[in-house]
């Protein structure tokens, strides 16, 4: 039944997408002025079918509709409501699904929330935006159908892979989705700008709010992420350099470096093309992310069940879109002389995007080398943390000098008669940087450089704030951005020299003292849950020279279906530092392998990256009420 | 000429990434563990991961079964199924070799110092040279092989509590 709704909406959806198509071309030759009804009409009614489309693969999940293939391949009646439902989009054909809701939903937005703007640019914009829904919809119908059905009906399913049933990780994906199939608008919008001659600072203030949705959800999206590696994954880190993890960074450097060099066309009507470019870029990025995760092309922590006929539909996808893009980008470049003095505001966003670049060409270089060499030498490689670490952090270093700077500089051009100001919060990074290592610990030579510059950009920003409290003269969330920015550098590099971790067996009943701590195995306890078993510890932790004591549960769950067992972490966070501890069994013995870690400042890495995101809606609420 | 030079060589590196994509989507259709089931292990010869010792089939042969496992301590999945393998170290008919795939000396003792050393022979491979004989794509895999060292399965990541009662089962020990 669910299924028939939802491969004849698809169908549908197939010919709505046809018919606004045909209507734009025939409106874009008439002379009105404005865009006909119909094409509104069509578009709202498009992305209300996607959004009820959705709804019925959803409602498939919740009364657990087994003919349903995707709902018997990853759910299970015992399931939990909440992970009944996010299991929709925790299998490849349902989050397919959300891709095609998003893609018809900015579809619409960009229509409405563009009134003021030419009506052929609109058009064209709709127009490759339709292209685009349409090729996803035939992916989705002929090859990733999430409404297949399975004959004869079987009594119950597979379940959702245990790992995956957590909260974090029921949102992920649709944030994550929001920004980088969000992209794809101002993909539309780039193409459209070219092929209506929409050029210059109109065309950045119709696509500076997507980019800033995008990225603002991209970045939390990325965030929920590493929240769910660090305590479900069980071993305390955050970030991997998994391809998975690249693919969704690759797009945000672009859409990081696109957010400053819109700045500079639609302030100095400058880099258009480049613009452009970047707007391409972001959007094939995401694709080609979807296609290094989905085609099995990569193996990785968290790849999806591989079908090498996805890849070769979504290589195909890839390849048309990119080369669209290059003709047209071929037939309306121009060179233009840009004529940018070097102390400049305009040079300091260039710089920004070099960076931007680089971080992006290093990272992509990472993740598909190991195809280029296997395909061409037949020599498997894989590229792991150490390559990311030694390319990428000495960088930042100098990153951070001019986003330090960068701001602070004028448009056109600047005298630098700031100089001073500079030197002087140097002097007093590299003075607080020397009391850390008095008073705490010290560390190598690169994380001392690491500490000045982002408490530099720390000391600059904050001044910032302060002066925009003051005089209200100053850019709020390009403030907030940057200083949580700095931060974030900060707490990074104060986490990695500060972590401390331990491992050791214990039974019931034992202590182990170790630094300033000890800890005490308690109690062991066996607890039945609607869809899992858990073996749970009781430990109790003593810090001697900070008097306090902790009591942590670290759990082993043994999951029914399918059978799996998971380690949880038991964390506990602080203001100051996380104490997070894992408990594994060990086969015929009493004794259980625990690992014991301080992590300090987790939750302010995870604070940084709230208030980074911040940044980005509070413009977007500025600049939505400045136009509205 | 300038101008279309610059436009060639952009395209033409799109072109050839598009096409490395996808001779590499066709290239792992030979990964289908399933080719690979009942073919025979032969010439094996790996350095030992601490001592100048070197290990050959020979020394594999002695066994009633053999896991080769592929690792690193840089692997995050490789942390996953440790716990799994820690357990199989202790069946009798089977052995387990390791090797190190890719990593270096201190990081690999580091690691089996830490979670413990589930592995009866400790090879290294840190060119990730002699693992392409395995044909070994991605860490962790591990190969199930038998007295005369025909495989009996591959294990494409980290081995999970199926594998592990597939392997028990294998030795006849459930």
């Amino acid at each position: 039944m669910i299924s028939n709704i939802g491969n004849s909406i698809l169908f549908f959806s197939v010919l709505i997408s046809l018919s606004i198509i045909y209507l734009s071309l025939k409106n874009l030759s008439n002379s009105d002025r404005n865009i006909n009804k119909n094409v509104y009409q069509l578009s709202l009614f498009q992305s209300t079918l996607s959004i009820i489309c959705f709804f019925s693969l959803v409602m498939a999940f919740i009364i657990s509709d087994f003919s349903v293939i995707t709902v018997y391949q990853n759910s299970h009646s015992m399931k939990p409501l909440l992970y009944k439902i996010s299991g929709t989009w925790g299998n490849h054909e349902g989050s397919l699904l959300l891709w095609v809701i998003i893609l018809t939903i900015f579809s619409f937005l960009f229509l409405i929330f563009n009134k003021n703007h030419s009506k052929k640019f609109r058009l064209y914009t709709l127009i490759s935006q339709n292209v685009l829904i349409l090729g996803f919809l035939f992916f989705l119908l002929f090859n990733s159908n999430p409404f297949s059905i399975v004959s004869p009906i079987p009594n119950e399913g597979l379940g959702l892979n245990p790992i995956l049933q957590d909260p974090a990780l029921a949102i992920h994906p649709p944030l994550l989705y929001i920004g980088f199939v969000g992209s794809s608008i101002y993909f539309s919008a780039a193409l459209a700008s070219m092929l209506a001659n929409y050029s210059g600072k109109l065309f950045a203030q119709s696509i500076k709010n997507w980019v800033l949705v995008s990225w603002s959800f991209q970045t939390i999206g990325i965030l929920a992420g590493s929240i769910w590696a660090y305590y479900e994954l069980g071993w305390g880190g955050f970030w991997f350099w998994d391809p998975v993890e690249n693919a969704s960074l690759l797009p945000w450097f672009a859409m990081t470096a696109l957010i400053h060099s819109l700045l500079v066309l639609e302030k100095r009507n400058l880099f258009y093309f480049w613009v452009i470019i970047l707007c391409i870029l972001t959007f094939i990025l995401s694709v080609t992310g979807t296609f290094l995760v989905r085609s099995g092309i990569l193996n990785s922590v968290h790849t999806f069940a591989n079908d090498p006929s996805r890849g070769v539909f979504i290589l195909i996808f890839l390849s048309l879109m990119i080369l669209t893009s290059v003709f047209v980008l071929f037939n309306k470049f121009k060179t233009s002389n840009y004529n940018i003095k070097y102390k400049s505001k305009e040079t300091f966003i260039l710089v920004n995007n070099w960076f931007m670049i680089f971080y992006l060409i290093t990272i992509l270089v990472g993740t598909i080398y190991p195809i280029f060499t296997e395909v061409l030498t037949n020599y498997k490689v894989s590229v792991g943390p150490p390559f990311y670490n030694s390319v990428i952090i000495p960088i930042v270093v100098i990153f951070l000098l001019f986003m330090t700077v960068g701001p602070k500089v004028k448009w056109i051009n600047d005298r630098f008669d700031n100089i001073s100001f500079f030197l002087k919060i140097l002097i007093a990074s590299i003075i607080i940087n020397f009391f850390i290592v008095k008073f705490f610990n010290s560390y190598s030579w690169l994380s001392n450089f690491i500490v000045i510059s982002s408490i530099f950009l720390i000391i600059s920003s904050t001044n910032d704030l302060y002066r925009y409290f003051k005089n209200k003269d100053w850019n709020l969330s390009r403030i907030i951005s940057h200083l949580s920015f700095g931060f974030l550098v900060l707490f990074i590099g104060l986490n990695h020299n500060f972590s401390l971790e331990k491992d050791f067996n214990l039974k019931v009943g034992g202590k182990k003292s170790f630094d300033n701590y000890s800890l005490e195995f308690k109690d062991l306890t066996l607890r039945e849950f609607q869809n899992y078993k858990a073996v749970i510890g009781e430990f109790k932790i003593n810090n001697k020279s900070q008097k306090f004591n902790q009591t942590l549960y670290p759990e082993i769950r043994i999951y029914q279906n399918p059978n799996t067992l998971t380690y949880e972490a038991s964390i506990r966070s602080g203001f100051l530092k996380d104490h997070y501890l894992t408990m594994s069994n060990i086969d015929r013995s009493e004794y259980y392998n625990i690992k014991f870690q301080k992590k300090p400042f987790m939750i302010w890495i995870w604070i940084s990256v709230v208030f980074l995101a911040l940044g980005g809606f509070i413009r977007i609420f500025k600049n939505v009420k400045i136009n509205y | 000429m300038l101008k279309l030079i610059i436009r060639i060589i952009p395209l033409s590196l799109i072109g050839f990434i598009i096409v490395v994509f996808f001779i590499g989507l066709n290239k792992s259709a030979i990964y289908d563990t399933k080719d690979l089931v009942g073919k025979k292990l032969e010439k094996i010869k790996l350095d030992h991961l601490s001592d100048n010792i070197v290990i050959t089939d020979k020394d594999l042969q002695k066994n009633n079964y053999t896991l080769i496992n592929f690792w690193a301590s840089w692997c995050v999945p490789c942390l996953d199924e440790h716990p799994f393998l820690v357990q199989l170290s202790k069946e009798k008919n089977l052995k387990i070799l390791g090797v190190n795939y890719k990593d270096n000396k201190n990081n690999a003792l580091k690691f089996l110092d830490r979670y413990g050393n589930p592995y009866h022979y400790n090879a290294k491979d840190f060119y990730g040279k002699q693992s392409i004989v395995f044909g070994i794509y991605g860490i962790p895999e591990s190969i199930l092989l038998d007295k005369e060292l025909t495989i009996i399965k591959k294990f494409v990541g980290p081995i999970n509590k199926k594998d592990l009662n597939f392997i028990k089962m294998t030795l006849g020990n459930l």
